[in-house]
């Protein structure tokens, strides 16, 4: 351990870790953001700033995560692949050091066509599993051609995977080279299903490797509806979404809320994983209640 | 085969509505195939051109050819000095051939009627898919045959993203996941554990990205080097 990362620490000292996502804004007008940053200032390990979402373009991860850090709060920088090159994302990396950014999460990135730029020319020169040895690289003093570098990098860098992918099988090998390609740490992609995650599980725990499990607040049946039908590698059990039903519309927010406590709970009581990601999606403010509710704050 | 489609007529119209003398100049090999520039569609696209010139009242002199290639000089040879008589040439060949032409036409300035799409196969009569993205490096004997440069998205090398959804692309329903099809295929062949070896990034200065590419056969070469000598 040397990177310096308090994600690191938290999670090689063997503690639960929580960690939540901010969405740079689209223009230069961060003061929401700001706040949302102080809302979850101290009471996580670390926050990702994600990297033009849905390729949808925002201002740039490595900005935002300086302005983190300004605000006390410990970055993770997402870096996808579809918007730079090697010889971008390489740069982008030896700045984020420089900057004392310590964490990084390695992400293919969404395809164009998702986005607000449909004509953009993506770029994917390289992808997830090789921007992973790029860093490993890095952090060894060497860049993609290897190349010397003035100065090595220490990053703390983590991969993202999706356990109910469908189907798994092509998910796991792509888990499996991750860690081979250096990933220390993993974010899963949104999960409902806690026995399923468990059946996950027993795959990861082969691996040298801390799991995060990603959740997603569920606000409305229509939500629950539309994941089911649109998000690849998301399943709400029908059992939540009968219970969002009886909620009835007004409370199905607290409900969703309600939900990810008590998995957030389950995970940490039963130890089936490493920490949590809370993915809130423009509900950042509520971050630190649903914490409260899972009885880690 | 290269694979085309017809430009839009209207885009077609604002090219050479300034031009009074038109050859529309068809490729009866590739684009034949896919219906988009044979000597048949340059005949159709000629006589539309004709009736547009005639509702816009204006006088323009219209007509047709097709060789059989466009991209080797020797099928040019019984045409050219007719085809230089026009003011305009709209070719329907793939690009290619308008470039190839473009070289051999003097001050007369040759118009794409096509826009050339890929390199395909046809599946069934009508339908053309892209199986192949000429990247100068194959890696086929690696992922089952099927290329994930050309028909995964993200051209990615060492498995899906996480954009897969039971076998589909997540740009569409209607696009296969690419690399659906290699684990499915490496299955087959009993060497899905191949999959599990890290691709390193590749070089793309073999591909369309790099610089404009040229082969040279190995005894063309020589010659080549005795031409210069002398």
């Amino acid at each position: 351990m040397k990177s310096g990362s308090n994600l690191e620490k938290v999670l090689e000292g063997g503690y639960f870790a929580v960690t939540a996502e901010v969405g740079p804004p689209k223009g230069t007008d961060i003061k929401e953001m700001i706040h949302h940053m102080e809302l979850l200032k101290g009471k996580l390990a670390a926050v990702n700033v994600t990297d033009n979402q849905s390729a949808v373009m925002r201002i740039c991860s490595l900005a935002v995560c300086k302005v983190a850090m300004e605000h006390g709060v410990e970055p993770i920088l997402q870096m996808t692949c579809r918007d730079r090159n090697r010889i971008g994302l390489q740069s982008d990396l030896l700045g984020a050091s420089i900057l004392g950014i310590k964490n990084v999460l390695c992400m293919t990135g969404d395809h164009v066509s998702a986005g607000d730029h449909k004509g953009a020319k993506p770029v994917y020169d390289i992808e997830s599993v090789q921007l992973l040895k790029a860093v490993d690289g890095l952090n060894n003093g060497k860049d993609m051609s290897g190349n010397e570098l003035k100065g090595a990098t220490d990053f703390f860098q983590g991969a993202v995977v999706t356990p109910e992918a469908s189907p798994l099988e092509p998910q796991l090998m792509k888990f499996d080279k991750k860690v081979k390609a250096g990933a220390k740490f993993f974010q899963t992609q949104a999960i409902y299903d806690i026995e399923k995650f468990k059946e996950f599980m027993k795959h990861a725990r082969k691996f040298p490797v801390k799991i995060l499990a990603g959740f997603v607040v569920l606000k409305s049946v229509g939500m629950a509806n539309f994941l089911n039908n649109n998000v690849p590698g998301i399943r709400v059990p029908q059992a939540l979404i009968d219970e969002l039903k009886a909620a009835g519309k007004e409370k199905a927010l607290d409900t969703g809320m309600n939900i990810t406590a008590r998995h957030i709970k389950q995970l940490k009581d039963e130890k089936i994983c490493d920490g949590v990601h809370i993915m809130a999606i423009g509900m950042e403010d509520k971050v630190p209640m649903i914490m409260e509710r899972a009885g880690l704050l | 085969m290269i694979v085309g489609e017809q430009k839009p007529f209207e885009e077609i119209w604002e090219m050479i509505k300034s031009f009074r003398k038109v050859l529309v100049f068809g490729c009866n090999t590739c684009v034949a195939i896919c219906h988009a520039g044979g000597g048949k569609e340059a005949e159709i696209l000629a006589s539309m051109i004709r009736m547009k010139a005639v509702q816009e009242g204006m006088s323009m002199e219209v007509k047709h050819a097709a060789i059989e290639r466009h991209c080797e000089p020797e099928f040019f040879d019984t045409v050219i000095e007719d085809v230089k008589t026009y003011d305009v040439v709209l070719s329907t060949a793939c690009g290619v051939g308008v470039n190839f032409l473009a070289e051999r036409i003097g001050d007369i300035p040759v118009f794409p009627g096509v826009n050339t799409q890929f390199f395909g196969a046809v599946p069934k009569a009508g339908v053309f898919v892209e199986l192949c993205a000429g990247c100068g490096n194959c890696i086929l004997h690696l992922t089952g045959g099927i290329c994930p440069v050309a028909r995964c998205s993200k051209s990615l090398m060492n498995g899906p993203c996480g954009g897969t959804n039971k076998g589909k692309c997540e740009i569409s329903q209607d696009v296969d996941c690419g690399w659906s099809l290699i684990v499915e295929r490496m299955k087959k062949l009993g060497t899905l554990e191949k999959l599990y070896e890290i691709q390193p990034p590749r070089n793309w200065s073999t591909g369309a990205f790099g610089s404009p590419r040229r082969v040279v056969l190995e005894h063309i070469k020589d010659i080549e080097e005795q031409e210069g000598k002398n």
